[in-house]
């Protein structure tokens, strides 16, 4: 059966087996704009440089059979800090509480499923706020995933709530008996004068195929404080496209670090709709790609309201056969007067077999704006080489010491230190081997 | 500072300087395109066989493609049947002089400011002039044959130097390259021929000046230059068009090719009627410009001041195929009322050691929107490279866009590319600082605007400076306050 007939079948069983809510009227036009538009070729300019479409040559399927998972193999991937924080568990594409750990009070900390958040108190916020970033994502990947919303993930920060312990995700996907394909959604809300910090990661068990299709929804409110994570560290065998659609409506602060070490076909959408004046994003990202590689990073910050602040930096290094692209978009529209915006690119490629591709792009219809970009490609500094051999210290050992000093200026990005030492050895251990 | 303040008030009115009709018998054909005018056209100049059967297969080409949509410019469709595609002042024999060209004629030249006497006598500028379709007169043609330069027509070059057209025509911009240079493949009427022999220096400036002036009527004009070994030329081309409430298409298609240590300067101008204050008219300026540098330590360098137009749309390329070479842009590009420009560069380095340098400035102003599109491409190959881009837009008024789309592609360990842009408005200091010393704003936002765009105009050579930043003040004038 092809992908496509498949996905047919499964939308149809899948809308069969429960009452309509707005969850299966929000699928059926997801599975309307999959039908349309397919999935995105590089025919599109936001997909030019990335292919996804040939990673569907295989057959993928959904695995339905979440006990396969036990709580043995999350110890084996669990991020440093896991003991203060709460832990939740997504299996191919599905949120399964009963092997999420939540150590923060309930009235601290509100998480259910997307349909019981539907049939509660919550049910208005939902129906807001959920699939709003199909207006900025409108390609069949992004599609896709609406039409397959199910036992999606649901976070509220109540009001005033300043979370000390952070919240882990993790994306589990089990590849041992065939391709799987996951697509885990969710939505959260982070009410006025709320905190939250929150990490994701990604793992895949067996050796076949694994895809997955995250989307990630964000509310955040008035003088709210998110800070975000992700961190892609997974065998060659995992791709994945992840978005996540930041809203900021009200003046708030968001803190995002994209780190991406290891994975076949990697592509990151990360959206930052600064929806109230005075907003604050910053947007890090690292890339250290090897093999065969490929990481793509889209960024897209929508300034719609003034005196908005955003600072975006995201740095790579492409060796082997890798490649890494980035694509930035700034939109300052009509009404965001005052719009301080800053982006910059920086790339190290190692190899002739490696490719950067890089687009930083500024849309600009306000005039009392400053905003700037910068994008550089190029190699170490061989002077900073030179002295280093200089002193003895042999030549795979001073790259990595540059390539570490390179890093770390995201890598500092990263605050919560338990997490920040943990990344920092993945980076040492991943640029060490070659 | 007075000549420019003189010159702000001279043009208080805004009015497009340029915008006079000439009257003058003009050889038409009816409108429309099908592979009966294309016969026509080749038949009209008198072509050689291969060359009717080379504008046969651009046309049968371009019926399969689609107009490209990606730019980011609006307009509504073109109807390609409602263009005139051959409009020739009529002329009964070949001109000798510049004595026989219509008298008319001089005087609309004059009127543009480029008396060719004048500038025969003062200058020393060889001018070829284009007018709609076809090439009026050259001058200074003897003075450039002695040393071996050919500076004709390209419809003279077709008859004369035929191995020569037949060799490089269409080499850098094949003729299935995009919609309009297919279009213009098979339509182009007429354009400028100029061949730099080894080791020559080309003494003198060369230009055309492009001129639309009948009515409904495209100009699809043609440049081919080339510059054999280690030779130079630096080319001048400006453009201009009567006023006119309905739009007209100017597609051209420009190639260069540079051998081994030749260099070539291009520079334009161009100034064709951007349409009025509400948008109505104005040139459809979407044009092909590429050049391809050969051989080694060849260069290439693009400048261009575009201030008319009611869209622009092109992108001067260098392909640096020899090793060593160079590709240069620079690029003013100013907009006002309803204008819409997307412009940039491509450099695609090929060769070992070969360097770019993009500079683009852009101003929007009124309800106009600016876009910087570039592309710079390090290939496998392209050991050494080296680019460096800069784009600065600056924007007068809060009605207006500035947008920048930059593309950079590295396939080489060794290149290194670099690109950064800055989106501001003039700062309140800046205006400040010149008020508090009694410069009115309007000449302050044009000092500080000129500054802006200094550093592309000190490419042009000192005839086009001295006119483009005129052009610069008048396209400002009435965007301030």
């Amino acid at each position: 059966m092809t992908n496509v007939n498949y996905f047919k079948d499964q939308f149809e069983q899948l809308q069969d087996s429960g009452p309509a809510t707005a969850i299966t009227e929000l699928r059926t036009d997801g599975f309307d704009t999959f039908n349309k538009s397919g999935l995105p070729t590089y025919k599109l300019e936001e997909w030019k440089y990335t292919n996804i479409s040939s990673l569907f040559d295989k057959e993928y399927q959904f695995a339905n059979d979440a006990q396969a998972v036990q709580l043995s193999d999350i110890d084996a991937i669990r991020l440093a800090g896991y003991e203060q924080a709460n832990e939740l568990i997504f299996v191919n594409g599905r949120f399964i509480p009963a092997l999420s750990t939540i150590r923060s009070a309930a009235s601290q900390l509100i998480i259910l499923t997307l349909e019981e958040a539907l049939k509660g108190e919550y049910q208005e916020l939902v129906k807001t706020h959920l699939g709003q970033s199909s207006i900025y994502l409108k390609d069949g990947i992004h599609a896709l995933n609406t039409s397959f919303i199910q036992d999606g993930l649901f976070i509220l920060i109540p009001k005033g709530q300043q979370l000390t312990q952070p919240v882990y995700i993790y994306h589990i996907a089990d590849a041992r008996q065939q391709n799987t394909l996951s697509q885990p959604r969710s939505l959260i809300f982070v009410e006025e004068n709320a905190k939250l910090q929150l990490t994701e990661t990604y793992t895949t068990l067996g050796t076949a195929e694994s895809f997955t299709n995250e989307v990630l929804e964000v509310v955040v409110k008035e003088n709210a404080f998110v800070e975000y994570y992700k961190i892609q560290h997974d065998g060659l065998n995992a791709s994945q496209v992840g978005s996540t659609h930041i809203h900021q409506i009200g003046r708030s602060y968001v803190h995002t670090v994209v780190v991406s070490l290891n994975g076949g076909v990697i592509r990151n959408n990360l959206n930052l709709i600064l929806d109230a004046a005075g907003n604050e994003t910053h947007l890090y990202g690292l890339y250290l790609l090897k093999g065969k590689s490929h990481v793509d990073n889209h960024t897209l910050v929508d300034n719609k309201q003034p005196n908005c602040f955003s600072n975006q930096l995201y740095k790579g290094i492409a060796g082997d056969a890798s490649t890494g692209v980035f694509s930035g978009r700034i939109i300052v529209q009509p009404d965001a007067q005052k719009t301080n915006a800053y982006q910059s690119n920086k790339n190290i490629i190692l190899s002739d077999q490696a490719t950067i591709n890089t687009k930083p792009q500024l849309e600009i219809f306000a005039d009392d704006v400053k905003c700037s970009h910068g994008c550089t490609v190029g190699q170490l500094d061989e002077e900073a080489m030179f002295y280093l051999r200089a002193r003895g210290i042999p030549k795979e050992a001073a790259e990595v010491l540059l390539l570490e000093a390179y890093a770390a200026d995201i890598l500092v990005q990263i605050k919560p230190e338990p997490l920040r030492n943990h990344i920092a050895e993945l980076i040492y251990e991943h640029l060490s081997i070659s | 500072m007075n000549e420019d303040l003189n010159m702000l008030e001279q043009t208080a009115l805004n009015d497009y300087k340029y915008g006079f009709v000439t009257d003058i018998d003009t050889d038409i054909i009816p409108k429309g395109l099908n592979e009966a005018v294309v016969e026509l056209i080749s038949k009209k100049k008198n072509e050689p066989e291969w060359m009717l059967n080379w504008r046969l297969k651009a046309y049968a080409h371009w019926l399969k493609l689609e107009e490209p949509k990606w730019p980011n410019v609006k307009y509504p469709p073109i109807n390609y049947q409602d263009i005139i595609y051959y409009a020739a002042p009529k002329k009964k024999e070949q001109l000798n002089s510049l004595n026989e060209v219509d008298p008319e004629l001089l005087r609309t030249f004059e009127k543009l400011g480029i008396s060719l006497n004048e500038q025969k006598r003062l200058t020393g500028v060889a001018v070829d002039v284009v007018m709609d379709s076809v090439s009026i007169a050259t001058s200074f043609k003897e003075q450039l044959s002695e040393i071996g330069v050919i500076f004709c027509s390209i419809s003279e070059a077709i008859q004369k130097h035929p191995d020569l057209v037949k060799k490089h025509l269409g080499s850098v911009v094949p003729m299935t390259d995009n919609y309009f240079a297919a279009l213009n493949s098979a339509v182009f009427t007429d354009g400028s021929f100029c061949y730099i022999p080894k080791g020559v220096r080309c003494p003198m400036e060369l230009s055309t000046y492009f001129r639309i002036n009948a009515e409904n009527s495209g100009q699809f004009e043609r440049t081919l230059i080339i510059a054999e070994e280690e030779s130079y030329v630096s080319y001048l081309e400006g453009c201009t068009a009567p006023m006119r409430d309905e739009n007209q298409l100017h597609a051209a298609v420009v190639e260069l090719v540079a051998m081994k240590k030749a260099e070539i300067k291009y520079s334009t101008v161009q100034n064709w009627y951007p349409g009025d204050k509400d948008g109505n008219g104005g040139i459809y300026n979407f044009v092909t410009k590429r050049g391809m540098c050969q051989g080694e330590h060849s260069k290439i360098s693009w400048t261009q001041v575009e201030t008319g137009s009611a869209i622009t749309w092109k992108y001067p390329s260098v392909i640096l195929k020899g090793d060593h070479s160079i590709g240069e842009f620079y690029s003013v590009a100013f907009t006002n009322h309803h204008q819409q420009a997307d412009t940039g560069t491509k450099m695609i380095h090929l060769g070992k050691n070969t360097r770019s340098r993009i500079v683009s400035k852009g101003i929007s102003a009124g309800q106009s929107q600016n876009s910087y599109r570039g592309l710079v491409r390090a290939s496998k190959g392209a050991t050494n490279a080296r680019n460096y881009s800069q784009c600065d837009s600056l924007l007068l008024g809060d009605k207006c866009g500035a947008h920048t789309f930059p593309y950079i592609e590295v396939k080489n360990k060794t290149a290194i590319v670099e690109h950064e842009a800055t989106t501001s408005k003039i700062g309140e200091d800046q205006l400040f600082y010149c008020r508090q010393r009694g410069i009115d704003a309007e000449t302050a936002v044009a000092m500080i605007v000129n500054g802006f765009a200094k550093e592309v105009m000190n490419q042009l050579p000192m005839e086009f400076a001295i006119e483009a930043q005129k052009l610069l003040a008048i396209s400002m004038e009435g965007s301030v306050g």
